[in-house]
C-alpha cells in the first residue's frame, strides 16, 4: 500500500518551479498531488505523478536532484473531524509524522492525505487495523 | 616623537641593512634546515653576502613553505626562548605559525610605536584598539606599540559597537585603530544611536588589515571629521607596524631598518624598476624566533626611495596595496583562502567539493556566502536534515576561518566547472 513520491531539491530562484512543470508537461506526465516546503534559501518540491518511473528518469536526465520516497495515501471523509480520527491512531501508537499534505479526489468527493513517516510498514498496519481506507500506488497514479 | 633612524641617508641605511642581513642569514643558516639547504643549493654561505643584491639569489619563502614546516619547523630558537606564538590564515585548515622572543616583542613594540607616532599620535593620546585580540596579530601588536609610546590603550578588541561608542564618548578617545570598513560601520551605528560622529573627540584613525581606496578614506575622514591613515602589516613579518602613512598620505613608510623590501615581477622573479608595480617581498632583518628571508607577501605594490616631501623621512615608501598575486580574500580584516574552504568541504561527504564564494558588502561590513552543492546521494527530502547539514558546514568552515559565513546549499552541477583554475570567487564589493 505504498505510494511513490518524488522529491526535488530546488534553489529559491525565479522560474525554477516552472522549469520542472515544463519538463513534466512536455513528457505528458500528470501531477496528482504537489507540495512545496521551503526555507529562505531552498525548497523541496514533493510530487505524486501518474508515471513515477518515467518522471524520475526524465527529471534526472534534466539534471534535477531527486529522491524517491515511499509515502502512504489515506482516504479521509470530507467532514469535520475526518482528519482528527486518523491522527488519533498515530498519536496512540506514538508514531511521528515527518510531513503530510492533502488533495481532493474528484470522483468520490473524498480527501486524500499523503503522509510520510519513518516506519511506513508499521504505520500501514496501524491504519488498516483502524479501518482507514488506504490507496495503493496504482490507485493514486490513475485517479 | 621623532625616530632618527627614519631619516638616515641612503648609504647609512644600506650599510645597516647589510650588516643585519648577514647576521640574520647566519642565524638562519645555523638553525633552520630550510634556509641551510637553500644556501647549500646555491653553493654559498651567509658570509658570501657582500651586497643587498646578493639576496636576490635566494629562494622566496611563502605560506606554502610555512605549511610544509608546520608547526615549529621554521623556528630558529629553542622553545625556551619563545615568549609568544601567533598564527594567521594558512592555505588549508592549518594556520601559519610565527613566534616571538622577548626581543622580538621589543622590536614589534618599537615599530608599532613608530607607526602610531608617524600618524601624529603620542603619549597624551587615548587609543581605542578595536582590532581583535587573540591569535590574530592586530590587537596585541597595536597594544604593544601603544605601551611603548606611552599612550593610554583601551583594549576593546573587535565588535560590540554600542559599547565601543559609549566608551569612546566617556573616555574621550582620540585615536581609533580598526579596519577601515569597521570605522564606517561604527559611524553608521553612531548615527542610529543619535550620536554625531563629528562631535566625538576622535582625531585620528589608524586603519588597516584590509585594502581600501582613497574614496573610502575621504568618506571616513568626512563622516568622523578625523585624519585616516593606512597601516600595513602581516603576521609573517611581525604583525601590524611594518609600514604606515605619514601626514602626506602618499605611500606608506616601511621601517626598512627592520624590514628590507624588494618589489619583484611575480612571474619572472626579477626586480622591477623603482615605482613600478610588482609583488612585495620582505626580509626581516632583526627578528629572532621566526625571521624569514625574502618572504613573498603576494601583495602588489610599488616602492619609492624618494625622500618624503611631506615629512622628510627617508624610509622608503610602498604604495597602498593594489591587489594580490594569489586568490586570497580579506573579509572583515581576516585573510581567507578559497583553498581553506575547499579542505573543509572535502571532509564532508554529503557535499561535492564544488563551491562558489560570493563576497559582498552589506552597508559597511563584508559578507561571505559559501554556496555548496548538495550531493544527490545524500539529498534528504526533509527540510530539517538539509538545514542541519547547512549548519554543520557553516560551523566547520567558521572553525577554520574564524569569521561568520553564510552557507547556501545549491543544486548539484549548478556551479560552473572550468578547466584548470576554477572561478571560485565572486567579489561584488566596490572597494
Amino acid at each position: 500500500m505504498q505510494v511513490k513520491q518524488i522529491s526535488i531539491f530546488m534553489e529559491n530562484r525565479a522560474g525554477r518551479l516552472e522549469e520542472i512543470t515544463g519538463v513534466l508537461a512536455k513528457a505528458n506526465i500528470n501531477i496528482r498531488a504537489i507540495s512545496l516546503a521551503d526555507t529562505s534559501d531552498f525548497g523541496i518540491l514533493r510530487l505524486i505523478v501518474n508515471k513515477p518511473v518515467q518522471a524520475v528518469e526524465i527529471l534526472r536526465a534534466e539534471g534535477f536532484t531527486i529522491r524517491e520516497n515511499e509515502v502512504i495515501a489515506c482516504v479521509i471523509e470530507d467532514r469535520p473531524g475526518g482528519l482528527h480520527s486518523m491522527l488519533e491512531l498515530f498519536a496512540r501508537s506514538e508514531l511521528s509524522i515527518e510531513y503530510m499534505y492533502g488533495f481532493f479526489e474528484k470522483h468520490t468527493d473524498k480527501a486524500v492525505m499523503i503522509i510520510r513517516v519513518n516506519e511506513t510498514d508499521k504505520a500501514i498496519k496501524i491504519l488498516q487495523s483502524g479501518d482507514v481506507e488506504l490507496l495503493s500506488g496504482e490507485q493514486v497514479y490513475s485517479l | 616623537m621623532k625616530y632618527k633612524i627614519e631619516y638616515l641617508e641612503a648609504d647609512d641605511l644600506q650599510k645597516l641593512q647589510l650588516d643585519r642581513l648577514r647576521e640574520v642569514s647566519q642565524h638562519l643558516y645555523n638553525n633552520v634546515t630550510y634556509y641551510r639547504e637553500a644556501f647549500n643549493d646555491l653553493s654559498m654561505t651567509p658570509s658570501d653576502i657582500n651586497s643587498l643584491d646578493d639576496l636576490g639569489n635566494l629562494p622566496l619563502t611563502d605560506k606554502e613553505t610555512l605549511r610544509m614546516y608546520y608547526p615549529f619547523g621554521m623556528f630558529s630558537v629553542p622553545m625556551s626562548l619563545v615568549k609568544e606564538i601567533h598564527g594567521s590564515s594558512g592555505t588549508t585548515g592549518k594556520p601559519t605559525v610565527v613566534a616571538y622572543t622577548e626581543n622580538d616583542i621589543k622590536v614589534w613594540s618599537e615599530v608599532m610605536a613608530r607607526s602610531i607616532a608617524c600618524t601624529g599620535g603620542d603619549y597624551k593620546d587615548i587609543i581605542q584598539n578595536a582590532y581583535g585580540y587573540g591569535l590574530f596579530t592586530g590587537g596585541l601588536g597595536v597594544h604593544y606599540g601603544a605601551l611603548e609610546l606611552g599612550s593610554a590603550i583601551v583594549p576593546m578588541s573587535s565588535g560590540g559597537s554600542k559599547r565601543q561608542l559609549q566608551l569612546m564618548q566617556d573616555f574621550k578617545t582620540t585615536i581609533i585603530t580598526c579596519t577601515p570598513s569597521y570605522s564606517l560601520y561604527l559611524a553608521e551605528f553612531a548615527d542610529s544611536m543619535g550620536i554625531d560622529p563629528k562631535k566625538t573627540t576622535l582625531k585620528i584613525g589608524i586603519l588597516g588589515a584590509e585594502p581600501w581606496s582613497d574614496g573610502m578614506r575621504r568618506e571616513i575622514e568626512d563622516i568622523w571629521d578625523i585624519k585616516a591613515y593606512d597601516i600595513y602589516g602581516l603576521s609573517e613579518i611581525i604583525g601590524p607596524g611594518v609600514a604606515v602613512e605619514c601626514e602626506g598620505q602618499n605611500g606608506l613608510h616601511i621601517w626598512a631598518d627592520h624590514f628590507l623590501p624588494e618589489v619583484i615581477n611575480p612571474d619572472t622573479g626579477k626586480p622591477v624598476a623603482e615605482g613600478e608595480d610588482g609583488m612585495l617581498v620582505i626580509t626581516t632583518l632583526t627578528k629572532e624566533a621566526t625571521p624569514f628571508l625574502r618572504y613573498a607577501t603576494k601583495d602588489i605594490v610599488s616602492l619609492t626611495y624618494e625622500k618624503c616631501p611631506a615629512c622628510g623621512r627617508t624610509s622608503p615608501r610602498i604604495s597602498r596595496i593594489k591587489g594580490r598575486t594569489d586568490d586570497m580574500l580579506i573579509i572583515r580584516g581576516i585573510n581567507v583562502f578559497p583553498s581553506q574552504i575547499e579542505s573543509v568541504l572535502l571532509e564532508i561527504e554529503e557535499t561535492e567539493p564544488h563551491y562558489q564564494l560570493v563576497v559582498s558588502r552589506e552597508g559597511a561590513l563584508d559578507e561571505l556566502e559559501v554556496q555548496v552543492e548538495v550531493n544527490e546521494k545524500f539529498f534528504s527530502d526533509e527540510i530539517r536534515a538539509l538545514e542541519a547539514l547547512g549548519q554543520r558546514i557553516k560551523q566547520e568552515i567558521e572553525n577554520v576561518l574564524s569569521i561568520a559565513v553564510k552557507v547556501k546549499l545549491v543544486e548539484p552541477k549548478t556551479i560552473t566547472r572550468s578547466e584548470g583554475k576554477a572561478k571560485r570567487v565572486l567579489d561584488t564589493r566596490n572597494i
